[in-house]
Formats: structure tokens, sequence, C-alpha cells
């Protein structure tokens, strides 16, 4: 196999390496953002159950 | 036109629908992505011959020319997305268009910087102010106005709508990009692959290429896809579908 390309090694292998490291933060970000998304709106739910009931203590409505 | 083919579009118009659309064909468009990629990767880098004037650096070409095409082809699908999102009001289009952005940004960063590493070598410079160049440096600053703009908005909607305006004001930009290597005397080259006529390529070299054409526009899908799955549960966090969703994920884990 060719790994050393010639005397343009540094070159080509630096692109193999960007397009792959950019397009794997591209796939793993919007994964990471829809988890994020769920666990907010989870966390947004129960605090409109706290506040309906009574009594119960609303500590975390700093916004709203 | 055919009855159905409004209906199935109308269908998909739907968040629920695309959610769920979105999330079955994601894995597919990615795994054949992929796969395809790796194909493309290696006959690009070790199948195919060399060049006989630039050598193995002319490899970059499997990585850059796809991404430049990409860069371009985005900003396409994103301005047809912004106009009809804009003039029927569709809110699923307008999404589109906004998770279209980021991974038309990521696509024109890489022309960009495989350009770079490709020009030094053989131009003997890393960077230069040339039409093709500036041009899609510009078209870089628009991906990034957009995604800026869009999220610079309290309300989304709101947001989507400016942004989509700026979609359709920046796509002035496309042509000149597409055009600019044969508008004005360009250190860059003119097109090597073309759709009109024959290309100036050997067919052991434009093979890669276009199956890594092919590669990264299922993965413009895939990337697509996942971002609209995450913008709609955000922004569709008040409905009954994303409530549902929310027991069943909790059922599930």
């Amino acid at each position: 196999m060719n790994l050393a390309m010639g005397a343009y090694g540094f070159y080509v292998w630096t692109a193999v390496a960007v397009f792959l490291i950019v397009l794997l933060i591209d796939t793993l970000a919007p994964l990471a953002r829809r988890r994020r998304n769920l666990r907010e709106l989870r966390a947004r739910i129960a605090r409109q159950e706290n506040r309906r009931r009574p009594g119960t203590p609303s500590s975390h409505e700093s916004h709203p | 036109m055919a009855n159905w083919v409004p209906l199935w579009l109308h269908r998909l118009g739907s968040p629920p629908v695309f959610y769920r659309f979105a999330g079955a064909v994601r894995p597919w468009a990615l795994g054949l992505a992929l796969a395809l990629g790796a194909v493309a990767l290696y006959a690009g880098l070790f199948v195919a011959p060399a060049d006989y004037q630039q050598g193995d650096a002319y490899r970059i070409i499997f990585i850059h020319v796809p991404s430049a095409w990409m860069s371009l082809f985005i900003y396409g699908a994103m301005t047809l997305a912004a106009f009809v999102g804009l003039v029927w009001r569709i809110k699923i289009a307008e999404v589109v268009a906004m998770e279209s952005a980021p991974v038309g940004a990521a696509f024109t960063f890489i022309t960009l910087a495989t350009g770079s590493l490709w020009g030094k070598p053989m131009w003997g410079t890393w960077w230069t102010w040339d039409a093709r160049l500036t041009s899609e440096l510009v078209l870089l600053f628009i991906y990034l106005g957009i995604v800026g703009l869009y999220h610079s908005f309290e309300d989304r909607r709101q947001g989507a709508r400016a942004a989509c305006f700026l979609v359709l004001v920046g796509a002035v930009n496309v042509p000149i990009v597409h055009f600019s290597v044969n508008w004005w005397n360009t250190l860059h080259q003119g097109s090597t692959v073309r759709l009109v006529g024959p290309s100036h390529i050997e067919a052991s070299m434009l093979w890669p290429l276009l199956t890594m054409m092919a590669a990264t526009k299922l993965y413009y899908i895939a990337s697509l896809f996942a971002r609209v799955r995450a913008d709609l549960i955000a922004s569709e966090g008040g409905k009954a579908w994303v409530r549902e969703l929310l027991t069943r994920e909790e059922g599930a884990a």
C-alpha cells in the first residue's frame, strides 16, 4: 500500500483526517442535542407538575 | 400531477410523521454513506493511478471535489426548502432549511481546508484571494450567518423566518462560486467533471469520485434527518406527540 503518497503524505493524510473528523463531529452533535432536548423537556414537564400540586416546594423555578 | 404525490408530501409536512420518517431513513442513509464512502476512499487513495503531473497529491480531489459539490448542493436544497417554508408557511420546510445550514457549513469548511492542503504543494501557497477561493469563503460566512441568525431569536419560528429570508438573499453567491472559474482568470483550475460533454478525467479516477459524491449525498440526508429530529423535540416540545414520545422513550429506557 502506498501510505507515503509520494512526497505528499502529510497533505493527503491531513486532508483525509479533516474530512473524517469534521463529519464525525457533525454526526455526533445532533444525536447529543436530541438527547439533551429530551432531558430538558422531561425536566420542564416535571416542574410544571410540581407547580400544579400545592404544598410541594418549587425549588427549581429560576427560568420559566 | 398524480393525486397521490401532493398527499404524500402533505403527510410529510406533519412534524410527527416527518420525525418517524426521518428516524426510519437515517440509519440506512448513514450506513450506505459509510459503505460507499469507505469504498470510494480506498479506491481513490490506493487503487486509482497517480496523476502524471501532480503525483499522489491529486488524491485530495476525492475529498475536496465531492465536498465542494455538497457545499453548493446543500445550499440549493436549503434555498428550495426556505422558499417553500416562506411562501406556504410549512414549518417542516423551515426546519429542514435551518438544519441544512450546519451540514453545508461543515462541507464548505472541509472544501476550504482540503483545498488549502492541496494548494500548498501544488501552487506553493495555502491561500490566495482568487475568485473561486474567495467566493467559497463567502459561502462559509453566509452559512454561519444563517445558523447565527436562526439562534439569535427568542422565538424559534421568528428566527427561522428571518434566516430563511437570508438563505434566499445569499443564494446569489451560489452561481458566483460555480462560474467563478469561467468568469475570472483564476489560479484555481476549471471543472474536471462535466455534466454535459466529456469529462477531463480517466474512468479509473472518475468512478471513485462519483461514488464519493453519492456517499456525501446520503450522508447529508442522514445528518439532516438527525438534526431535524433534534430540532423538532425542542420546537414542538409543548405538543402532545412529543409528550407521548417522551413517555414511550422512558418505557424503553
